[in-house]
């Protein structure tokens, strides 16, 4: 039950996105389309959940002085392995995400966690922190991705939505589009959370 | 000639048409975090500045001295990052030595250039691009410089917007998010400056 709480706890009411306002970085630049938010989302996820299990393990064998270049390296090997494995298995979501795989690295979101979360808490209670973070990011990224793709060319995942005859608003795909669309739906979260109150 | 050309058109394209900030999204915490007040984005846009220019030749010297002759490229994320957390640490500790005030004006924000994703993104780009040594000097400065133009006009703004009667659900990140949105429309007009 407790493992449940942490898990939705990354989800709804600490989601990294939406909440905290963190890993800003991808966020904005690969929320282009639906697929990349998904790709993005769930290499993250990856790297956290490994990071977080590991950094856990080790929390009572790392001086607190050089923690976090110690946390650094960790993350920075799951990176590499999951850059890896995206070579191999998805060239093409490789070749689109591209510069922002390896700057996986310096996601806030990640640090924060291992920092707050995982040096402070048992293993598996770390994975389910991870995991719970993880999805949290990946479901924002796709609704981002969704909303700016359904808009700004008139597609989902690929296939049309729109019909084609309507031209679709391509400042939704430029870098303004992923500002206004983050802002918007902020303060429409706001709103809500307001009135629920 | 053409050399000294392409120097100049790599400093522009890094200033104006590929802002880091608002073209690529690369070093929007400190964006977000550290424009309140003009006067400490000044101060952050001269750190990285400085870190900028240092670390894409170190760690271009990095890649062609190291990783390249004995075949592991693919530890370039984790050298780099490394290479990056001990510049800045490098930086912090002369800049305390000669010179006091400096130190004491950029405070907290030397530290956390590390976590800065343009730094490590600048050096990504410039082994990307295949650059030579002068031009990742170039796209570093260029690239530092773009960051400290947009942090510095939105701290600008944003000392505006504090008393300006804004909705009240959009206060806050929401309102920080649509004011970048709306400088970043008037940077796509650099867009066709350089084909």
């Amino acid at each position: 039950m407790k493992l449940f709480k942490v898990f939705m706890n990354g989800i709804i009411s600490e989601n990294p996105t939406f909440r905290l306002v963190l890993g800003m970085c991808p966020t904005l630049a690969l929320t282009t389309a639906a697929v990349n938010g998904i790709g993005m989302g769930l290499a993250t996820t990856f790297v956290l959940v490994g990071s977080n299990l590991f950094i856990s393990l080790l929390r009572n064998f790392i001086p607190s002085k050089v923690r976090i270049p110690a946390y650094v390296v960790i993350i920075a090997t799951f990176v590499t392995v999951v850059a890896m494995f995206m070579e191999a298995y998805f060239p093409d979501l490789y070749a689109s995400l591209g510069l922002y795989i390896p700057l996986i690295v310096v996601n806030c979101i990640i640090l924060a966690r291992a920092e707050s979360f995982a040096s402070k808490n048992s293993p598996v209670a770390s994975i389910f922190d991870g995991l719970g973070m993880g999805l949290g990011f990946t479901l924002a990224l796709t609704l981002l991705g969704t909303i700016r793709e359904i808009l700004g060319a008139g597609t989902w995942f690929g296939m049309r939505v729109i019909p084609s005859f309507i031209e679709p608003a391509i400042i939704m795909i430029l870098p303004p589009g992923a500002f206004f669309t983050l802002g918007l739906l902020l303060g429409a979260l706001n709103k809500l959370t307001a009135k629920a109150e | 000639m053409d050399y000294i050309l392409k120097v100049f058109l790599i400093l522009l394209s890094s200033i104006l048409v590929n802002n880091f900030i608002l073209a690529r999204f690369l070093g929007i915490c400190p964006f977000l975090g550290v424009s309140k007040r003009v006067t400490t984005a000044v101060g952050m846009g001269a750190a990285v500045t400085f870190v900028m220019a240092l670390a894409s030749v170190i760690t271009y010297i990095v890649q062609y001295a190291i990783l390249e002759p004995f075949g592991i490229e693919y530890m370039q994320t984790i050298a780099f990052i490394l290479v990056i957390a001990a510049l800045v640490q490098f930086v912090e500790m002369v800049i305390q030595k000669t010179s006091p005030t400096l130190y004491k004006a950029l405070g907290v924000y030397l530290p956390l250039i590390t976590t800065n994703c343009a730094v490590l993104g600048v050096a990504i780009i410039n082994i990307q691009e295949k650059f030579d040594l002068i031009l990742t000097l170039f796209n570093g400065i260029g690239g530092a410089l773009g960051f400290t133009l947009a942090i510095v006009l939105f701290a600008g703004i944003r000392e505006r917007l504090e008393f300006s009667s804004i909705p009240k659900p959009l206060r806050g990140f929401p309102i920080a998010f649509i004011t970048a949105g709306l400088m970043s429309v008037a940077f796509l007009g650099f867009q066709g400056l350089i084909k």
